[in-house]
């Protein structure tokens, strides 16, 4: 199921309001990195990702890792509306008893992991890319990389393994937004020169527009980059991208709108939709 | 029950105990420029803003890199930097657990390592971010001392004492608003349980955030049915307080334990274990949460399903002393 650039475009901009509109009533959630993240995840999932809802638990899927966890309400409005399951559902976030909660979790359906703690994804998309190879197995194993989490040890052991392994089935994508949650990443911890670091640890990197679908979907769905080497996506980002008043400001990281600013969010996403 | 609201107009509600430990290091930071803070991205969950601002040169920041963050603090306190190292309670003590027991414990670099947003405070975020292992692990670990402390007061006494205390230690913290239990005792001492009501029909030994509720319950038990328990805020489990507890198995009443950790290898086993091997035969029971997955909701949420409440405390207590009601 391949959508059309326009298509693609308009989905991005439902997916940004659905989960503002998840967040504004949870009064709770990850925003900004969602807003960042979200056009990656509508690529994966409606022109990348060989994943059916109805038959999720095919071996041959495709497998999305989300390492970021904490931005789960993009994942979640991405998962609700390919059909995982009701988006009535997430009327429940971070409910008494709900299984959506602010963090990836198997109990939901599409899920593939259980993610939230930052440099957890990619050592185990680096196990199912070496069970994929091992079983003769050409379904591809992504996953989607904070670059405040970099930092994280865990990280470049993987980095060095999925090398080592040849693991050109695996797609690292880093939303790079600049940003954590106490500042600019090079102030908090530097890690610039990111694409020379992968290049040096065997990887083939590409940077793309981390906004612009016809690029990520260019990237992300014509791999490998090179045989026998895991691949590397810079996708250029900024966080709380789509409503302006967020853009690159960093209390959304985690920040609620109020009533007001939840209905400028709106607005300003209806008057994109518009000039589609 | 409600923890950001007062239960009972006979207490006084203060601050967050994170929020009264950033203000206490901040206050020692201006007169002794040893002090160093070591955060992961944490220092706003661990209300350091401030901190930094005011002192640039005491604090050190690792970015999100928990085993970093515990290594580096070691290497501090070994040159002789009073080392705090903050970091939400799940990460520290999970993800950097090798460094704490081989870099700090095992080699005796008297780091003050502070979970913050500890055991389900995180409520809805999730296990990831939950800390309900932390006392059995770092239990585990020979030379740590660990402490949880209950009300801001024993916040203050607990950072006041950690700057100069000399070996390493485990404070854990929560984040919400906390009142003041028993104003009039002024007595702490690190490895002291400290009583903050008294009574003689059994005794409720809490720690933490629960020894709130763990009160709520006693002061029920005495409006509603004439009976007293004694509240012992057991802020250190490791080293337990054993005169207070063969004070306690001498009285021969109910015990119970209340912890915001699971049932396993916390607060209530080491008292059970304690009690056991020295011969008492008290009525024992423990509430924690337990080995589940982790009903899913807000941190007052999981509180009440699990009855750490004023509430499931009290229906507890009244079991254990009226046993065929
Ligand atoms: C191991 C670990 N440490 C700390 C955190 C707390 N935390 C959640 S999000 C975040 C900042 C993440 O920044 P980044 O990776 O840049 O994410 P984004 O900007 O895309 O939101 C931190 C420190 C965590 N979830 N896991
Ligand atoms: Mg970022």
């Amino acid at each position: 199921m391949i959508m059309t650039d326009k298509e693609l475009k308009l989905k991005s901009v439902i997916l940004r309001r659905n989960l503002l509109k998840y967040i504004y009533k949870a009064k709770a959630g990850h925003t900004g990195g969602s807003l960042s993240c979200i056009d990656i995840l509508n690529v994966l999932y409606n022109s990348v990702l060989n994943v059916d809802p109805k038959d999720f638990g095919n071996p041959n899927r495709d497998r999305y890792i989300q390492s970021k966890g904490h931005c789960v309400e993009a994942l979640f409005a991405t998962l609700a509306d390919r059909g995982f399951f009701p988006e009535s559902d997430l009327e429940t976030l971070c409910a008494y008893r709900s299984h959506y909660i602010g963090h990836p979790t198997k109990k939901v359906h599409g899920v593939e992991q259980n993610t939230g703690a930052l440099g957890h994804g990619l050592p185990i998309c680096v196990g199912e890319a070496i069970a994929a190879k091992l079983d003769n197995k050409s379904h591809r194993i992504f996953t989607l990389l904070g670059d405040g989490e970099l930092p994280e040890g865990s990280n470049w052991e993987a980095f060095l393994a999925a090398s080592h392994y040849k693991l050109d089935n695996l797609y690292a994508i880093l939303d790079n937004n600049k940003q954590q949650i106490t500042g600019a990443n090079n102030e908090v911890m530097n890690t610039d020169s990111i694409r020379e670091k992968l290049e040096s640890f065997g990887w083939a990197v590409k940077e793309v527009d981390g906004h612009n679908v016809a690029e990520l979907q260019d990237v992300l769905d014509n791999g490998p980059f090179e045989t026998g080497k895991p691949n590397f996506i810079i996708a250029h980002t900024v966080k709380g991208k789509g409503v302006s008043y967020m853009e690159g400001v960093l209390k959304w990281h985690h920040g609620v709108p109020s009533e007001e600013q939840y209905a400028m969010a709106q607005q300003e996403l209806r008057e994109a939709e518009a000039l589609i | 029950m409600e923890l950001d609201k007062i239960e009972d107009n006979r207490l006084k509600l203060g601050k967050a105990n994170q929020i009264v430990f950033a203000e206490t290091l901040e206050r020692l930071a201006a007169n002794d420029k040893a002090i160093v803070v070591v955060t992961s991205d944490s220092r706003g969950s661990g209300k350091l803003v401030p901190f930094g601002e005011k002192y640039p040169q005491q604090i050190v920041e690792v970015g999100i890199a928990e085993q970093n963050l515990v290594g580096v603090s070691a290497g501090l306190a070994s040159a002789g930097k009073k080392t705090f190292a903050v970091s939400p309670a799940c990460f520290l003590s999970a993800r950097a657990l090798e460094q704490i027991k081989n870099d700090v414990a095992y080699s005796n670099n008297p780091v003050v390592l502070v979970g913050i947003s500890a055991g389900v405070s995180y409520g809805a975020l999730g296990t990831t971010h939950h800390s309900l292992h932390d006392f059995a692990a770092l239990r585990a670990i020979n030379n740590i001392t660990i402490i949880a402390p209950a009300d801001n007061f024993e916040t203050e006494q607990v950072v006041l004492n950690a700057v100069n205390f000399g070996s390493p230690l485990y404070i854990r913290l929560g984040k919400k608003n906390m009142p003041s239990l028993n104003e009039e005792n002024k007595n702490f001492e690190i490895g002291k349980g400290r009583i903050v009501k008294e009574g003689n029909d059994l005794t409720i030994i809490a720690t933490g955030e629960t020894v709130y509720p763990a009160w709520l319950a006693a002061q029920k038990l005495e409006d509603q049915d004439g009976l007293r328990a004694k509240v012992v805020s057991m802020h250190t489990i490791k080293p337990l307080d054993i005169r207070l507890l063969d004070e306690l198995g001498e009285e021969g009443k109910p015990i119970l334990t209340v912890e915001e950790h699971m049932v396993h290898g916390g607060l209530g086993e080491a008292c059970a274990s304690y009690l056991l091997q020295n011969g008492f035969n008290n009525p024992f029971s423990l509430i924690g949460i337990p080995d589940e997955y982790t009903v899913t909701g807000s941190q007052l949420e999981i509180f009440n399903h699990y009855g750490i409440s004023g509430e499931g405390i009290y229906a507890k207590c009244k079991k254990m002393l009226l046993p065929t009601q």
